[in-house]
């Protein structure tokens, strides 16, 4: 009798404590406050657009082709894909019935009207940091939007993740609501940028390692990492060493742009150019470069596991990889990568091209593509496929040669990994 | 002795300066296409060997509206949804009148179906199939198949492999037109026999001398076209 009563406490103990550690984040959680909103004036919502703008909203609120801001685009995550809500003030199936209450809890602590928990494919991790204030300005914008009836598409994720346990579990672990605190020891530039950065930026969702639950690995925060779902990586934000004024200037140069002197946004960075960076003010994008030039160096994600390239081997995909350099690639990036300013990304120094990773200069070389349209480059230059005129053995030289060169030191592409994209 | 040495230096010199003011009034579309000429060929006149269609003297809507269906998913390509995802209306826009006023020229493609096939095919292009109410491809791509203006692509000088998977991307809701989709309406009701004989004929068929797409005033189409207003 007393060891079965011991074996309840023993059992009965940490059960409590499990359940308790997941409730722990609801209790906490102040009741939502139901006022409607007060009348939105103009200013109120013009700061609202722009502060969409800023967070992105439009990009994943958008499917292709169709309504901006109704929802819809599928999100690709290693757990089976949700799909993007309708932000547009319809009644029904998007958020005209919601209240700033409402939308505040759902940015700041991840839960939908209904008392749901959202998936952080939203990624409120970041937007907890918004604050009340600049919520409301967002709410007041996209209720300022046509209603477009859209209805929510249930998302398609695999047992267990599409349940509202495992989600309170994710939450337990990995967010914490909380708001951007202004640090007095820095400059107000320093701040505005951190704020933007952390918050509606939204940036270590993808500059960030994920761990295999999906949860962002904080000890090495923009340290850049794989996404996965879109087959490209993210490279590290936080600074290797000190960043001189003229990089952060191209930096900033970039985020505007699409296309700096030396480089150019591709993948999932050129449709954040796209439809954010280029439309912030340019003290905020300086404000943003700021703040990322005084990130602390970090480790980046473990390097992957890539194929061995023999010493031998190396120096056959060199010259190999030179002659085919010289035939494809050396009128447009120069014969000694230096590239053609505000044309073509220079290769030598191309942090890209000389990833831990060779991913993206794989997919750079097969599928091609271009910057992204801006005010300020509306008609970028670009890249072409070679999926079809090269063999992997001819685009495995052709890399290592190119990150082997004028200056590069990074590791011999293998063919096999260009088979395997 | 100075000045014969300052002569013979002279032409290049004159040379050197029409190059380089004839590269500085060069069309600078021709550089920012640059990225499209591995597949689609120099101006846009693709290569015998390359799977990639001719796009040189194409009608410009029809290419703006093929331009900007692969970026916003009605055509579905990953090398061209790629190329093309962050790009301006207003860009895709000079792209197709650059590919549009080029010339293309005739790849030469012997016929690779048996006579009956051909004939078959001949048939349908011409004249449709009355009884199923299948229009004729000539009714809407003109009697040469040249296409017309701004909007109705001509179907000569492509492989009939390309014509072939087009019509099959149509039938397998992998190829879509603005709505409503007459060709998906067509190719849906074609046989894989016929629509095999349809490629295989057109593709049989030579660039005529005179290729330029007449445009089209106004004529009723046999069946409604999202993509030509």
């Amino acid at each position: 009798m007393k060891t079965a009563l011991k074996l309840l406490v023993l059992l009965l103990v940490p059960a409590l404590a499990g359940l308790l550690w997941l409730a722990w984040p609801d209790l906490r959680e102040a009741p939502v406050e139901q006022s409607r909103a007060a009348p939105a004036d103009a200013a109120q919502i013009e700061r609202g657009a722009y502060l969409a703008r800023a967070g992105n909203c439009v990009a994943c609120h958008t499917q292709a082709g169709q309504a901006p801001y109704a929802g819809g685009r599928p999100i690709g995550t290693p757990f089976g894909e949700v799909f993007s809500t309708n932000l547009t003030p319809d009644p029904e199936t998007g958020l005209g019935s919601w209240t700033p209450g409402e939308f505040w809890r759902a940015m700041h602590h991840g839960r939908s009207r209904d008392g749901r928990l959202l998936y952080p494919a939203f990624p409120y991790t970041s937007y907890t940091r918004v604050s009340r204030q600049d919520s409301d300005a967002i709410f007041a914008y996209l209720q300022s939007l046509a209603p477009v009836q859209a209805p929510r598409r249930e998302p398609a994720l695999r047992f267990p993740y599409n349940t509202q346990f495992a989600l309170r579990a994710w939450r337990a672990l990995y967010f914490r609501p909380g708001e951007y605190r202004q640090d007095t020891q820095r400059t107000p530039e320093w701040n505005r940028g951190a704020y933007l950065v952390e918050g509606l930026g939204h940036c270590n969702a993808c500059h960030t390692a994920r761990n295999a639950l999906g949860g962002i690995e904080l000890d090495r925060n923009y340290g850049g990492g794989p996404i996965p779902s879109l087959g490209w990586e993210a490279p590290p934000l936080a600074p290797a060493g000190p960043m001189s004024d003229a990089q952060a200037a191209e930096m900033a140069e970039l985020l505007q742009a699409g296309t700096s002197r030396h480089g150019v946004a591709t993948g999932p960075m050129a449709e954040v150019v796209l439809h954010s960076l280029q439309h912030l003010q340019t003290t905020d994008l300086a404000a943003m470069v700021s703040y990322i030039r005084s990130l602390p160096p970090v480790a980046g994600a473990p390097a992957p596991r890539r194929p061995r390239v023999s010493e031998a081997r190396r120096q056959e995909l060199m010259r190999q990889g030179e002659t085919v350099y010289r035939e494809h690639c050396a009128d447009c990036h120069g014969d000694r990568g230096e590239g053609r300013d505000y044309v073509y990304p220079a290769l030598a120094g191309n942090r890209i091209l000389t990833g831990a990773s060779a991913g993206n200069a794989i997919r750079s070389v097969l599928m091609g593509g271009y910057g992204p349209s801006t005010a300020t480059h509306p008609q970028p230059h670009g890249m072409p496929s070679f999926a079809q005129r090269l063999t992997p053995e001819e685009i495995a030289a052709v890399l290592t040669y190119a990150r082997g060169s004028w200056g590069n030191q990074a590791t011999a592409v293998s063919p096999v990994e260009v088979e395997r994209r | 002795m100075k000045n014969r040495h300052r002569a013979r230096w002279l032409p290049a010199l004159l040379l050197a300066c029409a190059g380089a003011a004839g590269a500085a009034t060069a069309d600078p579309m021709a550089e920012r296409v640059r990225a499209c000429a591995g597949c689609h060929g120099e101006e846009g006149r693709s290569a015998a060997e390359s799977y990639a269609p001719s796009i040189a003297g194409k009608p410009e809507g029809y290419l703006l509206q093929q331009l900007t269906g692969f970026r916003d998913g009605r055509r579905s390509h990953a090398v061209m949804q790629q190329m093309l995802a962050w790009l301006s209306d207003d860009y895709l826009r000079d792209m197709a009148r650059y590919y549009g006023t080029r010339e293309p020229a005739q790849v030469p493609r012997p016929p690779q179906a048996a006579p009956a096939v051909l004939a078959r095919g001949r048939r349908l292009v011409e004249q449709g199939d009355a009884a199923r109410k299948l229009p004729a491809c000539a009714a809407c791509h003109g009697q040469s198949l040249l296409g017309l203006q701004p909007a109705i692509p001509g179907l000569l000088n492509l492989r009939a492999e390309y014509l072939q998977a087009q019509l099959g991307a149509w039938r397998s809701g992998t190829r879509h037109a603005l709505a409503p989709d007459c060709m998906a309406d067509i190719a849906g009701r074609l046989s894989g026999e016929e629509i095999a004989a349809i490629t295989a004929w057109i593709a049989s068929r030579e660039l005529p001398r005179d290729h330029r797409p007449a445009v089209r005033r106004g004529q009723p189409l046999p069946i409604d076209c999202g993509g030509v207003p």
